[in-house]
């Protein structure tokens, strides 16, 4: 054997050249990224806080921490991406005439996929689930999830698949296919490097544990509400929660496999989709949008139910049409199942098929319309309160109608094959992901942060986020729409018209005065924490809030409930603080609850060397991981360890100790 | 965690009997396909593969009912209500699919004519 190949056999095709040591943009990060990697891990090890990292974080089986950290994936992760956006809006600002702009082609490709790629996977995604896993136990009456395990080896697996995207920064490319890692462009033939395959495994492991997190929310929500809690009781976020994840129990198995098939065409040579030997690169479009159609609704559905408990707290008021509510939700799961072909209406179908998905689309509307008079109608004579939260949720009102009538019209086919592949789609759907999902989620961490914390997030830093982000994406995507209406193309790297310029300096300060936002909202977590005492809340209910999570203490014990709520009435808080209900503070029983395990996190990071031994072509070591992998995997299910009882005493104390605080607030 | 999560006790596991007759049910539904490709019996490939279709549905519904335990009585109707929205998700994804491909390979195949399906 020559020294070659056995270096090969080691490194697969790894070598010192998958490394952008000539890229200066890469290396200045890569710098940034290890020098802040080092003063944490310095940091934590000067603290000794390994070992409380360890025990009460990375291997808690508590459904709040689980949330609170797929929270903080979902924000790191929204840096990184936003970084992308940034770096997208300088290139098209000086891209014009001779200036070729400073990313060349081959780099700008990976941003804008990375960007797409990780906004959607590895921000909206995380940030969903962490605020499912936070607060719809709590809203349930219930003292954690079904599968407590499963639901910390979800989280660890999204991580697993967040790290092997950020790895491709460094160590060779990522793919530059869109953020649909679109076929013919990631056939092995066209795209012979790494990127698409480090594509395909980090989201095939994440995949997984979103799937997983899915059927366990479902279950969860199906089995465990407290007695009384009948489903047209239930909370509307959690009925929201329970079709999102029921859509994604539909959907992701649709993208695992589209994905396997591709994995297939570039690691064994099957021709699924590509144009030989009866492939069809079109059958995987139509694939990932089966997928990709309803998981818009995965992810804004949720952020739908964050809105209606928002605007029922803040006005003082039970939602309006609360049931209409419902039902619309449950139409929207159903109808979100028959619109996936609107994403190429241009790709050669014929008249029957294009109106039948036109009208299946425009017939959305009208439950989400429904949706939106729901919540003028709870405003109406309301004694709103302007807090943060309810902020968001006007700025979502005004911002979202507009992206939702940009979408009727591009549900017109022919209007469509004027816009299809413009920036006019890019603005929309940026107008209806910012406008719709990522306010709803602001809302919703200003929310439940005094929750999860017990102290509120500071208002003035609250608003400069706000403002930052309202007048941000306004300035940034108008100017967007009005191009893409003239005709530009999305994912262009230079243009050749300067008149068009001006529209895309416009939206550079856009993204600029955005970046204020996500920098004011950084600064107000951290002045939050500092100025904690100021802003502590000792009740457990600082909005005068309706539903169940308000009735335990800031931060929840780590049972939830000393007794498990008594259910009577939908707003069910709201009922028991209405009937002068007294708080049980004696007669404590102990308490089962489920023990930690470290297996997610060992199985997830076998899970990501497997990923990164297949991406590399390490055939050893992807044999020895996926070996090790099942070999744990089945090992874990002889642990008969798995829960443990928190004492009487405990609880009475922790129950004292809350009675206390709570007789010294009053 | 409740005890409700660790209460079993009322999933039902179905009796020998009905073990045995979805057994039985699925030998006889496997073995005919096999006679039919075999032996050849039905001149007509499109026939035969129709009727290969129709038994395999049918070879759904038997693991179904006999292995799975789906009836209308267990989990208070949830088990059936999920099935149900299962099925439907499947028949869309199918259905649509080929509806879609079939149009794209008319449209989008080298043409000698301009008439496609509408």
């Amino acid at each position: 054997m020559t020294g070659e190949t056995v270096t090969s056999a080691i490194f697969g095709r790894l070598t010192w050249e998958s490394f952008p040591i000539h890229e200066p943009i890469l290396l200045v990060t890569f710098a940034v990224v290890v020098l802040l990697g080092l003063g944490i891990v310095g940091a934590v090890t000067k603290y000794r806080l390994w070992g409380w990292l360890w025990r009460e974080w990375l291997t808690s089986v508590d459904h709040k921490k689980i949330g609170i950290m797929y929270i903080v994936l979902g924000i790191i992760m929204l840096l990184r991406g936003f970084a992308d956006a940034l770096m997208m809006r300088a290139q098209q600002a000086m891209a014009f005439g001779a200036s070729q702009g400073y990313l060349p082609a081959h780099h700008y490709d990976q941003v804008f996929t990375a960007h797409g790629t990780i906004m959607i996977f590895f921000v909206a995604i995380p940030l969903v689930v962490g605020l499912i896993n936070f607060v719809m136990p709590l809203q349930i009456g219930a003292r954690d999830v079904a599968f407590p395990f499963l639901n910390n080896l979800s989280f660890w697996l999204t991580v697993a698949g967040a790290l092997l995207v950020m790895v491709s920064l460094f160590v060779g490319e990522f793919s530059r296919g869109g953020w649909l890692n679109y076929v013919p462009v990631t056939n092995l033939q066209n795209s012979p490097d790494t990127g698409p395959d480090y594509y395909l495994w980090a989201l095939q492991i994440a995949g997984v544990g979103t799937t997983l997190s899915a059927i366990n929310m479902v279950t969860t929500i199906i089995k465990m509400r407290a007695p009384g809690m009948t489903m047209m009781k239930m909370p509307v976020f959690c009925w929201t929660a329970l079709c999102s994840n029921v859509l994604a129990i539909a959907i992701f198995p649709v993208l695992t496999g589209a994905f396997a098939l591709l994995m297939l065409d570039r690691y064994v040579g099957t021709n699924f989709f590509t144009n030989d030997l009866g492939g069809n690169p079109m059958m995987y479009w139509n694939l990932v949008w089966i997928w990709g159609h309803p998981e818009v609704y995965v992810l804004v559905l949720p952020v739908f139910g964050i809105y209606s408990e928002i605007t029922s707290t803040f006005t003082g008021k039970r939602l309006f049409g609360y049931s209409s509510m419902v039902y619309a939700t449950v139409v929207i799961t159903i109808l979100s199942y028959l619109v996936w072909l609107h994403h190429f209406f241009t790709m050669g179908s014929g008249a029957s098929v294009n109106s039948f998905f036109g009208i299946a689309t425009m017939v959305i509307s009208i439950p989400t319309g429904a949706k939106i008079f729901n919540w003028l109608f709870t405003m109406y004579r309301g004694r709103i309160r302007y807090e943060l939260p309810m902020m968001w949720v006007i700025a979502f009102m005004l911002t979202f109608v507009v992206g939702g009538m940009t979408g009727v019209l591009l549900a017109v086919p022919p209007a469509d094959f004027v816009l299809h592949n413009s920036l006019f789609l890019v603005a929309h759907f940026h107008n209806v992901i910012i406008g719709g999902v990522v306010f709803g989620l602001f809302a919703g961490l200003d929310y439940w942060f005094p929750k999860a914390f017990g102290f509120k997030l500071d208002r003035f830093w609250g608003r400069i986020h706000f403002w930052g982000w309202v007048i941000g994406y306004w300035v940034a995507w108008t100017p967007i729409y009005v191009v893409g209406l003239m005709g530009t193309t999305r994912r262009v790297r230079h243009f050749d018209d300067p008149s068009l310029q001006i529209w895309f300096v416009l939206a550079a300060i856009g993204a600029l005065i955005i970046l204020v936002g996500i920098a004011a909202f950084v600064i107000q977590i951290a002045v939050s924490i500092m100025r904690r005492d100021q802003l502590r809340d000792t009740t457990g209910d600082p909005w005068h809030g309706r539903t169940l999570e308000w009735s335990t203490a800031s931060p929840p014990p780590a049972y939830n409930f000393a007794f498990t709520p008594q259910v009577h009435a939908l707003d069910a808080w709201y009922d028991m603080k209405d009937r002068g209900a007294q708080r049980p503070v004696t007669g404590f029983a102990p308490i089962h609850m489920p023990r930690n395990t470290g297996a997610g996190v060992i199985l997830s990071a076998m899970a990501m060397v497997l990923g990164f031994a297949m991406i590399w072509y390490i055939w050893w070591l992807a044999a020895v991981s996926a070996v090790a992998l099942l070999v744990y995997g089945v090992a874990h299910t002889f642990n008969y360890n798995r829960d443990y009882y928190i004492p009487a005493d405990e609880v009475a104390e922790e129950e004292d100790a809350r009675s206390r605080l709570l007789a010294a607030g009053a | 965690m409740s005890e409700t999560a660790h209460g079993h006790a009322e999933v039902p596991h179905g009796s020998r009997r009905g073990y045995l007759i979805g057994f039985l049910l699925s030998v006889v539904l496997t073995a005919v396909p096999f006679w039919l490709v075999m032996t050849g019996v039905i001149g007509d490939a499109a026939t035969v593969a129709a009727i290969i279709i129709a038994l395999a549905v049918v070879q759904i519904l038997v693991h179904t009912v006999c292995f799975l335990h789906v009836n209308s009585q267990s989990e208070g109707g949830w088990t059936l209500l999920a099935y149900a929205f299962a099925a439907v998700i499947v028949l869309i994804v199918i259905a649509g699919s080929l509806w879609i491909m079939y149009h794209l390979n008319t449209n989008m195949m080298p043409m000698t004519s301009m008439d496609g399906p509408s």
